[in-house]
């Protein structure tokens, strides 16, 4: 699976301060701390960033790729911002991804980048109103994201349907619901589409001493169902082994007693 | 409507490791799908084929075999110049002597026969212990150091010597040999604990443990097949590591390989029996995937490489 590090984001304190006083190093630690526990691809999350998000994207970017080799999860609402970010995306170690576009039309352009870009791209399936019902209306959502992506000349291997993922301790029924949609989401096409969730949504809410336990255990079922690719936080040993564990049980690496390590 | 072959897609590549240097340098590896689906992959290395030399004489060795060996079985630098005049890719010096059960020899004496047999020829070597796990650590290191720069592959490292074994190896610049017995899972944590303890794991050459035709091959080419689907398929860094076949040794312990014409006159003569035996279980492992072979009979060799090549095309 796919580990896409989520560390970098402007949510966190530490990440925020960084990035205001455009100072690397921060950033760069935690680019390389996430490389090493085996993220694939790092997030980088500037927010919204209304005042200076091309230049602030293009100096992110930059920063990171100095110290890691490996290609970014770009995580800005802004549109300018992101194509700024794919522009300074060093594609030598990969493609980069677009976090992300949606169904709701401010957030059309990002596709028309990634086509532009040939860059991959996270969708979510949400739309213009309230939020999706069950499996049923994320697959009803994800089929017009698709038909806009074809449109765009996004080939859809470039394309990870997000299922949406809402905390439990409030909508407890939704859980259940995004499982079953990453199931759905590969049966819309052949091969079958890619899939990815931020997976830390499902515990928002919960006590803090709970929430790496739903963490887990929700991403254990995800793996099941075949989720291509999570946001997570690869310094967390514990979400890393599980990763590593679903993946033996399910036959995708082979074991050795010390599988764990590697 | 044409028919489309399909074809799968693989996101592994099996490390290349060269041996030896200079215009003899042999490179094993680089396989970018499964053995020999040259439409889904590129296969840029020949397998190799090693002829075996012992530091003793071949006493306990079938008659076919010492026949085709002849006087220079008495010498192992004699022996290994022979082993290079007829063909062979590289030559493998199997430490025999050192075993408590045989001569006992020391690693000094091993080793000096060692760095003799490395200067003779100019394509590489393969130096490996008698199998002793404990006397092998002392004789490698010796061995290893007594041919320092002539990058040969050092062995076998096994789970009871792997350390030391691998460090006389990564001391010498030399590549090392892993073997584990006959099992995907102890191979791959071979190859981790190797890693871990900072030995490159592109220098490694994996021995799955082979057998002979008729003696369990089939176990052999199971393990080879599932360590070719993780390291292709599954892209696992640790089982990209390419493959040793030491066969030799096995063939020429069975009965088919020894019963005389009159012992057994319904299978045939014994120089052909034998040497079919050797190149038929040669052929087996190729196609499975095999890098590097093991081999006594330098007909039997001779085949193998036909082989190789019919189908490098």
């Amino acid at each position: 699976m796919i580990v896409i590090g989520e560390k970098i984001s402007v949510i966190a304190k530490k990440v925020r301060e960084a990035l205001g006083k455009k100072d690397p190093k921060p950033l760069q630690e935690l680019a390389v701390a996430q490389d090493k526990a085996g993220a694939h691809f790092i997030d980088i999350s500037i927010g919204p960033a209304e005042e200076n998000g091309p230049e602030l994207m293009d100096w992110a970017v930059k920063v990171l790729q100095e110290v890691v080799e490996k290609p970014l999860c770009l995580d800005t609402t802004n549109i300018k911002a992101m194509e700024a970010g794919l522009k300074a995306h060093n594609n030598a170690w990969g493609v980069p991804i677009i976090n992300s576009t949606s169904n709701e039309p401010e957030r059309f352009p990002m596709m028309e980048l990634a086509g532009k870009y040939n860059a991959k791209i996270i969708a979510l399936t949400l739309g213009k109103g309230s939020i999706p019902a069950d499996a049923e209306d994320r697959c009803g959502i994800a089929a017009e994201i698709m038909a806009r992506a074809m449109e765009n000349g996004v080939p859809m291997e470039n394309l990870f349907l997000d299922p949406l993922i809402l905390q439990l301790c409030t909508m407890q029924d939704q859980g259940l619901q995004a499982i079953r949609a990453v199931k759905m989401f590969q049966q819309l096409n052949d091969p079958p589409m890619q899939t990815v969730v931020g997976l830390s949504n499902i515990s928002n809410g919960a006590p803090k001493h709970v929430r790496p336990i739903i963490n887990r255990n929700f991403l254990t079922m995800l793996i099941y169902e075949g989720l291509s690719a999570a946001i997570i936080d690869p310094l967390d040993k514990d979400m890393m082994d599980t990763v590593k564990t679903v993946e033996v049980i399910m036959g995708k690496k082979m074991y050795a007693h010390s599988y764990l390590d590697m | 409507m044409a028919l489309v072959i399909p074809k799968e897609t693989y996101s592994g590549k099996i490390y290349n490791v060269q041996l030896g240097s200079g215009a003899k340098a042999v490179t094993i590896g680089g396989a970018s799908a499964l053995p020999f689906l040259g439409f889904e992959g590129t296969f840029p290395n020949r397998p190799a084929v090693a002829l075996e030399v012992m530091d003793i004489a071949p006493d306990d060795w079938p008659e076919t075999l010492k026949k085709a060996i002849g006087s220079a079985g008495s010498n192992p630098v004699q022996w290994a110049k022979f082993c290079q005049q007829s063909g062979a890719d590289m030559v493998a010096l199997r430490l025999m002597g050192t075993h408590p059960d045989q001569k006992n020899k020391s690693p000094e004496e091993a080793a000096k026969i060692a760095a003799e047999v490395a200067a003779a020829i100019d394509i590489p070597l393969m130096i490996l212990g008698s199998g002793h796990a404990e006397k092998d650590t002392q004789v490698l290191q010796a061995a290893a150091a007594a041919t320092r720069g002539k990058n040969c592959a050092i062995g076998k490292a096994v789970e009871e010597n792997y350390k030391t074994v691998a460090a006389a190896a990564m001391a010498n610049d030399h590549k090392l040999i892993a073997m584990s017995q006959l099992d995907v899972n102890l191979a791959k944590q071979l190859n981790i604990l190797l890693t871990q303890m900072g030995f490159d794991k592109e220098r490694i050459i994996m021995d799955p443990m082979s057998s002979a035709l008729g003696y369990g091959l089939e176990y052999t080419y199971s393990v080879m097949e599932r360590i070719r689907l993780a390291a292709l398929l599954q892209n696992d860094p640790m089982m990209q590591t390419p493959i040793v076949c030491d066969i030799g040794a096995n063939v020429w312990k069975v009965k088919e390989t020894m019963a005389s014409d009159a012992e057994m006159p319904e299978w045939g003569g014994l120089e052909d029996r034998a040497l079919a035996w050797e190149s038929v279980t040669a052929s087996a492992m190729i196609t499975a995937g095999a890098d590097m072979l093991i081999m006594r009979h330098p007909g039997a060799a001779a085949k193998a490489k036909e082989v190789i090549s019919e189908l490098m095309g």
